[in-house]
């Protein structure tokens, strides 16, 4: 099943890079002269124990935190000036769902259409991949962790966007749904999209693979 | 690059998704929305039995407990605007929504205004009556107060932003808020105790117009770039 035609052809030319970061939280400096560069297709993957600035990192890169050097590039325009535009081309899926819980599914993944370019997938077949189908009438909040994490899988699939930033993606998931997540971001990439993700589990994912080892 | 962000949802669909996701959250919860206007209704049917019956003193003290206790019950309100969106995440993904920041956050504070103020206005005859206020300034008294919520739900959110990262931010945002809010207050209430005593009234009704306005056209910006600093 493919369920990102539409944003192949335009994921080709796609580009994350970052030069020199330095970010310092109060009194810390999490990272100094830290850089990368990620072609479509490629998966960035940050790695370090708890509390070393594996989340600060992609707040950075979703451009919520200001650095004290270095900038973000989304194919080669610094991303300050055009927030735009990259957002569009991005989803995020963080620690905290970001979903409703008194709202139910479809309600939730609803509010999202509104907000950023949707693809053309059939959505039942999403809902069928991820196992929630059954679940669309249910306020979210009687929903277990792990399902709830599984809706906002599906709102990620559903964007048609090239970037995926995934923090801690396998929270909360059984085995069948860690191997789930590893392989639709490997048909993500696939096609042409890029992945940030934080993990402290291995990833068996087939892509060319850029580490980066937080201290 | 430009195809690409013509395919974006306009502005508009983001303005009204997040109000009406907003009064879908307040339907469900219903509390939430009819607290501020108990608060509302308490202090002015209370007040009354504090002070004794005599008309001529209520009549007097009217206009300024209707408008006082409305700017204290928005003001009671205004803390859980963007706290819920803070707690479960979803200002966060509002933040990194390719939607205009100040569009969504204006789209908040109509939903606020539609569950807190808009309530505030349509009780207040109700009330009125116990402060035997005539009826021909009761009309008065709701346009001042519709347009005096309006600003203050606006000029709330950028309290509501920049405290909305603190624990126990209420006291901070009261201190934020109230100095903006005090023309409206002084405005509103004494328009209505013009409008009682047949004075002209007009002058108050354009300057509350006026101010909410200028709420209208900068608060959301303020408000955006509040939500993002207090959510480095």
């Amino acid at each position: 099943m493919r369920l990102r035609s539409a944003t192949e052809c335009k994921a080709l030319t796609a580009k994350l890079s970052a030069e020199n970061l330095t970010l310092i939280r109060g009194e810390r400096c999490l990272f100094e002269g830290l850089g990368f560069a990620l072609e479509s297709g490629g998966l960035l993957l940050l790695e370090g124990r708890n509390g070393c600035g594996k989340t600060s990192l992609m707040r950075a890169i979703a451009g919520m935190l200001s650095l004290e050097t270095g900038e973000i590039f989304w194919n080669d325009v610094p991303v300050l000036r055009q927030r735009q535009t990259f957002h569009g081309s991005l989803v995020w899926l963080a620690h905290r769902t970001g979903l409703k819980g008194d709202l139910n599914m479809l309600e939730n993944l609803q509010f999202e259409r509104a907000l950023r370019r949707q693809s053309e997938c059939d959505l039942e077949s999403v809902y069928e991949r991820l196992g929630i189908e059954r679940l669309k009438k249910l306020p979210l909040r009687a929903l277990s962790a792990g399902q709830q994490r599984r809706v906002a899988l599906a709102r990620m699939l559903l964007a048609d966007v090239p970037l995926w930033l995934m923090d801690e993606p396998f929270t909360n998931l059984d085995r069948e749904g860690r191997t789930l997540v590893m392989k639709l971001v490997e048909e993500h990439l696939g096609a042409g999209g890029l992945c940030v993700m934080a993990a402290h589990q291995d990833v068996d994912i087939n892509a060319p693979l850029t580490r980066i080892r937080m201290q | 690059m430009n195809d690409l962000d013509e395919q974006q949802p306009g502005i508009l669909s983001g303005l009204w998704a997040t109000a009406r996701r907003d009064l879908l959250l307040a339907w469900k919860r219903p509390g939430d929305v009819l607290n501020p206007l108990f608060f509302f209704a308490m202090v002015c049917t209370l007040f009354p039995l504090a002070v004794g019956p005599s008309a001529e003193q209520l009549e007097f003290s009217g206009p300024g407990v209707l408008w006082v206790a409305a700017l204290l019950a928005t003001l009671l309100s205004l803390n859980s605007l963007f706290l819920g969106d803070f707690e479960d995440g979803s200002l966060d993904q509002l933040l990194v929504s390719p939607q205009p920041l100040p569009v969504l956050a204006l789209g908040k504070t109509l939903a606020h205004w539609l569950t807190s103020g808009l309530p505030l206005v349509l009780v207040s005859p109700i009330l009125a009556i116990t402060y035997s206020m005539p009826w021909s300034v009761v009309p008065i008294m709701m346009l001042t107060l519709m347009l005096g919520t309006i600003s203050l739900s606006l000029l709330g959110s950028i309290g509501a932003a920049l405290t909305v990262g603190l624990h126990r931010g209420t006291a901070l945002l009261s201190l934020l808020i109230l100095p903006l809010a005090m023309p409206v207050l002084l405005l509103g209430a004494n328009t209505v105790s013009l409008a009682a005593g047949n004075d002209i009234y007009t002058t108050g009704i354009w300057a509350l117009g006026a101010y909410a306005i200028a709420s209208l056209s900068l608060a959301p910006y303020a408000t955006a770039a509040a939500l993002r600093i207090s959510n480095e």
